[in-house]
């Protein structure tokens, strides 16, 4: 009998890290995307370390860094009583830093895709920067957005190197389908890790599906 | 009526390696007037329409509508484009392309009602529920001058509106902004490379020129529409002297 606990941690992980990082994101992009300053390329190549360092390494300094013996770490628990390693919000801060340059990369191409004119267009009708933000460009950057979205979440629910090193394996609160799966597999329990891998591939292939859809769409949109 | 003095230097676009250009100009535009400004390339035209719109902040001068100041650079005062009552069209129209003819007028009123008022002023009733990537150039200008007129502005900003149309089309659509102008009687200013389509549709004309290193202004073209036309530059540079000098200089 297959436990499906694995798959709630994974949503859950997913949800909330999407949801996190459209909210940080947005504005962090907007800033790549609109500001000349000298210094964003340095700091969108640190940001975007994620896409090239193995996982295991991001994890080892996620925990370092985490862990209550660093200053960081010893901040939460002081402050907020927060422990992450080896808890579900460690997992979810994790997943922000490793998936961060999906969701970033995304909104910063749909942000860079609005021709300013149209922002400066609607100032002019007398709208707020916020209306403008809400009304012309999230409506003109759709496509971007839903790819972030997409890309964050599919990419979370398949995270295991920086789950595994931040969380470890904990049932109900840190152990992801793919952290059962490797277990299932090495405890030799190939039918589980089948059920649990033919799941993964099909809400994977489910998400890119849609993924390609939409951009399909925004090309013809696009011309 | 609007008086400005503006002075902005700004780096041309397409010549980074050349000095700064340096725009300097100023006049009073009486409240129904048509003013057409012509010149070369790169010689300030938009940063002008640009610095009145309030999309770009001058190095020095001041705006003034009426009884209300838009810019004053002694007093550090700068309204933002929402806090100033003016219409935009863009060059390229810069139309809301997920909206529709009628979405893309009534996200500017607010009120659907005004919003077809407006197509019906600027003849667009029958394609007000197609999208901007739907419509020929001359229904999109349309869309664009149906737009900037829907908060009724006090003036109404038209960056080379006729630039991307054929020869046919321009001449009947700046005949079409003209009907429109003088219907609402609303203050507009038109930038344009052309002399002669300013001086055919404009009631004054002037153009900037300054060999690309300073624009100043020369009066063109002024019919007999606007009780006070173009005055003389003031001799001082400080608002009061030059709005002074500007109120009672009379060509």
């Amino acid at each position: 009998m297959i436990n499906w606990v694995p798959f709630t941690v994974s949503l859950s992980l997913a949800i909330w890290t999407t949801v996190i990082l459209v909210v940080v994101c947005f504005p962090l992009a907007w800033v790549f995307a609109r500001s000349k300053c000298r210094w964003i390329p340095f700091v969108e190549s640190f940001l975007s370390l994620p896409l090239v360092l193995p996982p295991t390494v991001l994890g080892f300094y996620l925990l370092i860094s985490l862990s209550p013996f660093s200053p960081v770490g010893a901040f939460l628990k002081s402050t907020f009583g927060l422990t992450l390693v080896f808890s579900f919000p460690g997992i979810v801060a994790a997943s922000c830093v490793s998936a961060l340059p999906f969701m970033l990369g995304a909104l910063r191409t749909g942000i860079s895709s609005v021709p300013e004119n149209l922002l400066e267009a609607s100032w002019t009708l007398g709208k707020s920067k916020l209306e403008t933000i809400l009304r012309i460009v999230l409506p003109n950057m759709k496509t971007a957005l839903l790819t972030g979205i997409i890309t964050t979440f599919a990419h979370t629910l398949g995270e295991f190197g920086v789950v595994l090193m931040i969380g470890g394996s904990i049932p109900g609160a840190t152990k992801t389908v793919s952290i059962a799966i490797f277990e299932r597999v090495e405890a030799q329990d190939l039918s589980s890790a089948h059920a649990y891998a033919i799941a993964l591939v099909v809400i994977s292939y489910a998400g890119t599906y849609a993924l390609n859809r939409l951009q399909r769409a925004g090309n013809r949109r696009n011309g | 009526m609007i008086s400005y003095r503006i002075v902005k230097t700004f780096q041309r676009l397409g010549h980074k390696k050349t000095p700064p250009f340096r725009l300097e100009t100023e006049r009073r535009i009486e409240s129904g007037v048509f003013l057409g400004i012509s010149g070369p390339s790169g010689c300030g035209k938009s940063t002008l329409l640009r610095c009145l719109a309030g999309l770009e902040h001058p190095d020095d001068g001041f705006i003034v509508d009426g009884k209300n100041t838009w810019y004053d650079s002694t007093s550090e005062l700068f309204l933002p484009p929402q806090k100033r009552g003016v219409g935009f069209v863009f060059q390229d129209y810069a139309l809301f392309p997920h909206l529709t003819v009628l979405g893309n007028v009534a996200y500017a009123t607010g009120n659907r009602s005004k919003a077809k008022e407006l197509l019906e002023l600027t003849r667009l009733s029958e394609h007000a529920a197609h999208f901007p990537g739907e419509l020929s150039g001359g229904q999109r200008q349309r869309t664009a001058l149906a737009r900037a007129l829907a908060r009724n502005p006090d003036l109404l900003l038209l960056d080379e509106p006729l630039s991307a149309l054929d020869e046919a089309l321009r001449l009947e659509l700046g005949n079409e902004i003209r009907r429109i102008q003088r219907e609402t009687g609303i203050t507009a200013v038109m930038v344009s490379h052309s002399a002669t389509e300013l001086a055919r549709l404009c009631d004054q004309t002037i153009m900037l020129d300054g060999g690309f290193a300073k624009a100043k202004t020369h009066s063109l073209v002024s019919r007999p529409v606007s009780p006070v036309p173009y005055p003389p530059k003031p001799s001082s540079s400080s608002r009061k002297s030059a709005e002074q000098a500007i109120s009672t200089s009379a060509l």
